[in-house]
């Protein structure tokens, strides 16, 4: 397939784990952090590890929107879904995600109407279609999903759609990184910079991480080879003694972000003083909300939400996971307690995590692997 | 890889093993999706409690004996939304779906009861179009329908019609097919693209303003499964018909029932490039998604290229392909081999991202 095939070529590949290889200075153990979930499951999904020596490893970073709602905002969202007349929607990967009693998909066979979405649009769709209803659209995600709820808000403001509103769960991509630079318990050399992020706010961003902490960024994009030549960048910038921010996802990522997309999220969002995130604690300054001027549409206010904070399974180590401290097999309760079929954690439940990609993709005894056919 | 990561992997992987225990407190639609949560309701809830021989393989259809007789027997229900899709209907499958369990069970179909749960207000000319699609593929595919029952319940239930068939069918006594008679060595075939039923019904719902030239594969398999037979009987192992859940969770159930490793080359499965671009587009591996006119085959490896060359000269078979092989190891895994020069699991799911295809 034309765009695709071409970014998931073996002898290309090939010929670019050769180079990896020999950057790669012998003795010297190397850390790299994909900050983004997308690139997690593109690594495992794609087997890419299989490309790199044993000396780059790879560490799962807390870029996977899903894993980082906390345990009492799946609970709020439960409690908005089950009240009376409200059509629920999210996106897919929300509804297994476990909260204090349950998920959303338990919510749903319990008679709530939760309904997935795949895009904040088809929650409006579905506003207009029932006058009667009120419908809440989950919103989740990064810089890289806040403009499409931000432009759904803006349509729904112009329509005057007063049944459409949305609980905000939007958070912003600096503030974690910084948190894990100034993490004791992590040692890194550098970062695979997240790429559907970056199309959002550029590169700029970033370069916070070289100048005070040293180390290169490469933002690079998802399909297999991306990673693979943004690996041999970070590499070079290494064996080089340079630390600065690339980018390797020029194809779709400006430098400078797209100014329209931020200034549709200055106009409908503000940053919530603090925000909880799951595993990490509250960071100060790393969420979004609605505005006042679309506070009609924040179905927060609009509703009661019991608003409790649930204190995380005492077994669940998503956090650490998460913070990259853990791979996801040193969790204690991963595969055993903790598997897709019932989850505990939420790095278990998207497609993004950590642990739901090692689990579905990467669970098996390499060396065995080899000696087979 | 490390020591301890190892331990972890044999410890979850004797955990997997254990039968799995039906807990859940309700139904969802999970159940229904023919992967792991309809594998545990099954051997965690119907299979304890009708526990008998014929039961025990859970595989496509039912071996009995009786009189003398060697037959398979099977039921299947049909729930497909919407009723008509490009390249079948709800009738068609409910003949077709029930046929190939026969088939790949090695059975030629013989004769089918069906049921029909009917909704209250459900245009008559709807239903003489399915009847009449049913008794097409019913002659297409050398069966009589020779039983039935109607329903009618409430309007707002049933989506029109949900219609349920039985088949009896007598197993060609020139096989004897069994999971647990497939070997490491042993090599996989696919009579296929697959994929294409699930992709042809989701876009036919008109939810993802999504189009695409895509059919559904419905098609009775007799045929394919016949020409294996005729040509490599002594070694053919095991056939499967990939309908829900598709070739992956066919796979992951025959490397679990056999105890072996599969390992399957992710760039010899034959898929249509309309599929594979939907499929991308939604983020869904096609490996997933049901087919209705496919087979899976185990055959000997020094058979492989004469089961292919049998394949390929049927009608509906003519993109058949090898495409992987039994290993010893990992036990009860399938693992993929990535066009990109890497390797992955490929476990099967907890639940389907599109229900109701069939």
């Amino acid at each position: 397939m034309k765009f695709v095939d071409e970014f998931r070529d073996g002898d290309l590949a090939r010929s670019l784990a050769t180079q990896i290889a020999a950057l790669a200075e012998p003795g010297r153990h190397y850390k790299v952090m994909e900050v983004c979930g997308g690139h997690t499951h593109t690594i495992y999904k794609h087997g890419i590890e299989d490309h790199l020596p044993e000396t780059v490893e790879l560490v799962h970073g807390p870029g996977c929107p899903v894993c980082v709602i906390p345990m009492g905002r799946v609970d709020d969202a439960i409690a908005l879904a089950k009240l009376p007349d409200v059509i629920f929607t999210c996106f897919g990967d929300m509804m297994r995600v476990p909260g204090g009693d349950g998920s959303l998909i338990d919510a749903k066979a319990e008679g709530a109407d939760v309904r997935f979405v795949y895009s904040p649009l088809d929650a409006l769709k579905i506003a207009r279609k029932n006058p009667d209803k009120q419908v809440i659209f989950l919103a989740i995600g990064f810089e890289t999903t806040a403009p499409s709820t931000a432009l759904t808000l803006m349509r729904a403001k112009a329509e005057g759609l007063e049944n459409f509103s949305v609980m905000c769960n939007h958070v912003t991509i600096v503030p974690p990184l910084k948190a894990l630079l100034e993490s004791p318990d992590l040692r890194l050399d550098a970062f695979i910079g997240p790429g559907h992020v970056s199309t959002v706010v550029g590169c700029r961003p970033y370069e916070f991480i070289p100048a005070q902490y040293g180390q290169p960024v490469v933002v690079a994009g998802f399909e297999p080879l991306d990673l693979l030549q943004s690996i041999y960048m970070i590499m070079k910038q290494l064996g080089e003694g340079r630390a600065e921010v690339e980018n390797q996802y020029g194809r779709v990522v400006p430098w400078e972000g797209n100014m329209r997309a931020l200034d549709v999220l200055d106009e409908v969002f503000e940053l919530r003083p603090f925000f909880e995130w799951r595993g990490l604690g509250f960071i100060s300054q790393s969420a979004l909300k609605l505005s006042d001027a679309y506070a009609d549409f924040d179905a927060e206010l609009r509703f009661d939400v019991p608003g409790v904070r649930v204190a995380d399974p005492k077994a669940c180590q998503c956090g650490e996971v998460l913070k990259g401290v853990i791979k996801p097999w040193e969790c204690k309760v991963f595969g055993t307690a903790c598997t897709p079929e019932t989850p505990i954690g939420t790095c278990m439940v998207s497609s993004e995590g950590a642990c739901a990609a090692y689990y579905n993709f990467g669970r098996f005894a390499r060396s065995k692997a080899r000696t087979g056919s | 890889m490390a020591d301890l990561e190892q331990e972890v992997l044999a410890r979850i992987e004797r955990q997997r093993r254990l039968k799995p225990r039906f807990r859940d407190e309700r139904i969802t639609m999970a159940h229904g999706a023919g992967m792991k949560a309809t594998h545990t309701l099954v051997a965690g809830l119907f299979e304890p409690n009708f526990s008998n021989e014929a039961l025990a393989d859970l595989s496509d259809a039912a071996k009995l004996e009786i009189a003398g007789a060697a037959l398979a027997f099977t039921t299947d229900a049909f729930v497909v939304k919407p009723l008509v899709f490009p390249g079948g209907s709800i009738g068609e499958l409910a003949v077709n779906g029930t046929v190939n369990d026969l088939a790949v069970s090695g059975a030629r179909p013989i004769a089918l009861s069906a049921a029909f749960v009917l909704e209250e207000g459900l245009d008559a000319d709807v239903l003489r179009a399915e009847v009449g699609a049913m008794a097409t593929a019913a002659e297409f595919a050398g069966v009589r329908i020779v039983a039935g029952d109607t329903k009618v319940v409430e309007r707002g239930k049933a989506d029109g019609m949900y219609i349920s068939t039985a088949g009896i069918g007598v197993r060609d006594p020139r096989v004897d097919l069994a999971a647990t008679s497939i070997r490491p060595g042993d090599r996989i075939l696919c009579s296929g693209t697959i994929g294409d039923h699930g992709t042809a019904v989701m876009l036919a719902r008109g939810e993802l303003e999504l189009d695409a030239d895509i059919d559904s594969d419905s098609a009775p398999v007799w045929n394919l499964a016949e020409s294996l037979i005729d040509r490599v009987a002594p070694s053919l192992r095991m056939m499967r018909d990939p309908t829900r859940g598709g070739v992956a969770t066919v796979l992951n159930e025959l490397a679990q029932d056999a105890d072996v490793g599969i390992v399957l080359q992710e760039d010899a499965v034959p898929l249509q490039p309309a599929v594979k671009g939907a499929c991308e587009i939604l983020g869904i591996d096609p490996m997933y998604v049901a087919n209705e006119g496919k087979l899976v085959a185990v055959v000997a490896p020094e058979a492989a290229d004469d089961a292919l060359t049998a394949l390929r000269s049927q009608p509906g078979g003519e993109q058949a392909a090898l495409i992987g092989e039994v290993a010893d190891e990992p036990q009860g895994m399938v693992l993929v081999r990535t066009g990109f020069g890497g390797t992955r699991i490929m476990d099967m799911l907890i639940g389907d991202p599109l229900p109701r295809i069939c």
